[in-house]
């Protein structure tokens, strides 16, 4: 009898990914629906897409979904949570939208410790709108607003989200993961998986920071992208638990 | 049953319970904040869920997702915040949630004052979202009035899958009048809730849609709204009051607080000898045709706390500007019953 060792998750819809090649994104829709699946969820789950090149989830999974406004996930997943307590109820969110325009909503969905979980992927930079300066552009990092590279003098310093959020009580689950290996693939699938399991225990918020690549907007192949990942984003966002409130973290 | 002493905004919140609201999210604002502080007391006792939000963009945002999970909702909150949350009501407009946002008017712009005021007549019909779209606005003038159309704005909203606005001002938020809070609003059907809302999928995924990608599909919808929506809500939703008309030359146009200062003035005006009458808009979109089409009106007279922003609605209903005149008050100020038939007259005799 033939053993099935790697099969498309029940989660995912046929629809091909228009993500560029070498971006994260595929990766992780693919980590979500592999988790939920795993957790027999696959028809108890709400996702929130964000503004960004991710709008598009919902062509790819199989949950209910709804297009958020630019950065609101946080509130609207709020409204959804309440009313469907039992479902399980995802956010995914770029850094523009989550750390941008949308920080007033992640801060305080997660102090009040809403029972959803948000999936946060860093790529430093603005997708879809063509490459603009991320609150998480690197120093030095060029884009097409900050051309010469980010001079945090003039534009600011970089954001790191799950130190902030870690501060906060509400939160029962905060880690950050890659996805430039396969051995950092397999840590993060394990990471959405607990934070997901959280909810489903109803201990309070959690979050999934995943650092990702851009390639496109980067300027940089697919592989050089994933090096960039390694030599320069996770230095600067190291990966880790930073909140987990059944260690006491 | 009895009628009991309440004050507008508290009167508001219980009715919101009674018609079966089960999620308010809110932000404090003055002149309404008696419509959270009701229901985070009362809310959770009636099994519904009370959030008082970051803001008020969260709050509506917060509407989007549990009205798009099939909860009857509510938002309370005035003219600044409802600026604030104009975008999501664009979203809740196109992802279309029945929503039921109740908007208690201050003097105007940016925080202005606090005093009562009819300033947000175009913010509530014309909006401040992008794109194409109508919200059905009711706008009650009495305590009385208010708690019927909370009432009936969630069963309007459900029929047409769409967020409706009852425009108060902050007279009818903070007075106290009697109420009966047994007048029956009728029941209505609409699709159930289980055939389009998430958390009822099981497999069939339900999606609520804030872009379509595709230009021609986007007209599409765009159309299907103008079609299947705001052309029948137009035909059917139209209400008004016509008060002391039968034998009328000239008729006030006024809706909400302005209203109950014409009827007063009214009462003077004819025992001037001036018949005079009410023509009062309960629904300010659609805005009422009709009563304007009477050929015995010499001048239709718009009393408003405001500047004049119903102004043209009226001029359009009456198909004649020359016929239309305006006198208001603006910034939080009442006008008198007085004021009123001093401006009157003015307007009258200038026309003889």
């Amino acid at each position: 009898m033939p053993t099935t060792l790697f099969k498309k998750p029940n989660g995912l819809t046929d629809k091909k990914f228009h993500y560029c090649p070498g971006c994260g994104h595929g990766i992780v829709h693919r980590l979500i629906a592999e988790c939920v699946d795993e957790m027999g969820d696959t028809n108890n789950t709400i996702i929130c897409a964000p503004v960004g090149c991710a709008v598009f989830i919902p062509n790819y999974f199989v949950y209910d979904s709804i297009h958020c406004a630019h950065g609101r996930a946080p509130a609207t997943a709020t409204g959804i949570k309440r009313t469907h307590p039992d479902k399980t109820v995802i956010t995914y969110q770029g850094d523009g939208d989550l750390a941008s325009i949308g920080m007033a909503e992640i801060i305080h969905a997660a102090a009040r410790g809403e029972k959803f979980t948000t999936v946060f992927i860093n790529n430093g930079i603005y997708g879809m709108t063509g490459g603009q300066m991320a609150p998480t552009t690197l120093p030095g990092m060029k884009s097409t607003t900050s051309q010469s590279g980010r001079d945090p003098k003039l534009n600011g310093n970089p954001i790191r989200i799950c130190e902030l959020l870690a501060t906060l009580t509400g939160p029962a689950y905060i880690e950050r993961v890659a996805v430039d290996s396969p051995a950092h693939v397999i840590r993060a699938k394990a990471a959405i998986k607990k934070a997901l399991q959280y909810q489903k225990e109803k201990l309070g918020f959690s979050l999934v920071e995943v650092v990702s690549s851009c390639p496109t907007n980067w300027g940089k192949t697919a592989v050089k992208a994933m090096e960039f990942v390694k030599t320069d984003m996770i230095p600067y966002y190291p990966l880790g638990v930073y909140k987990d409130i059944k260690e006491g973290k | 049953m009895a009628k009991v002493l309440m004050k507008g905004n508290e009167a508001v919140g219980k009715a919101a319970i009674q018609a079966g609201c089960k999620f308010f999210a809110g932000y404090p604002i003055t002149p309404q904040n008696e419509v959270p502080e009701y229901l985070s007391r009362e809310l959770p006792l009636a099994g519904g869920t009370f959030i008082q939000s970051e803001s008020e963009v969260a709050a509506i945002n917060m509407l989007y997702g549990a009205g798009g999970s099939g909860a009857r909702c509510m938002t309370s909150s005035s003219s600044p915040g409802i600026a604030l949350k104009q975008e999501g009501i664009g979203y809740c407009v196109f992802g279309e949630i029945p929503c039921v946002i109740n908007s208690v008017a201050r003097g105007g712009p940016a925080l202005g004052t606090i005093q009562p005021s009819q300033q947000d007549y175009n913010q509530a019909t014309r909006g401040g979202a992008n794109g194409d779209y109508h919200i059905p606005v009711l706008a009650p003038a009495s305590i009385q009035e208010a708690v019927n159309f909370i009432k009936e704005a969630f069963e309007i909203a459900d029929v047409y899958r769409t967020p409706v606005i009852v425009l108060e001002d902050g007279l009818i938020g903070q007075m106290m009048e009697p109420v009966d809070f047994d007048v029956p609003v009728k029941k209505r059907e609409h699709t159930p809730k289980s055939e389009w809302a998430m958390g009822y999928g099981n497999g069939n995924p339900h999606l609520i849609e804030g872009i379509v990608m595709d230009a021609p599909m986007c007209e599409k919808k765009n159309r299907r709204f103008f079609k299947e929506k705001y052309e029948v809500i137009e035909k059917e939703e139209v209400r008004y009051e016509e008060y002391m008309m039968d034998d009328a030359e000239y008729a006030f146009v006024a809706y909400g607080s302005s209203s109950r200062i014409c009827k007063t003035a009214i009462k003077t005006l004819r025992e001037k000898g001036i018949k005079i009458g009410l023509i009062r808009p309960q629904t300010l979109w659609p805005f009422p045709q009709v009563p304007f089409q009477n050929k015995n009106i010499k001048l239709f007279i718009d009393i408003e706390m405001n500047m004049g922003q119903m102004v043209p609605d009226v001029a359009l209903a009456v198909n004649d500007k020359n016929k239309v005149k305006f006198f208001g008050r603006c910034g939080g100020m009442i006008p008198s019953p007085e004021e009123v038939v001093e401006a009157t007259e003015k307007i009258i005799g200038g026309a003889k």
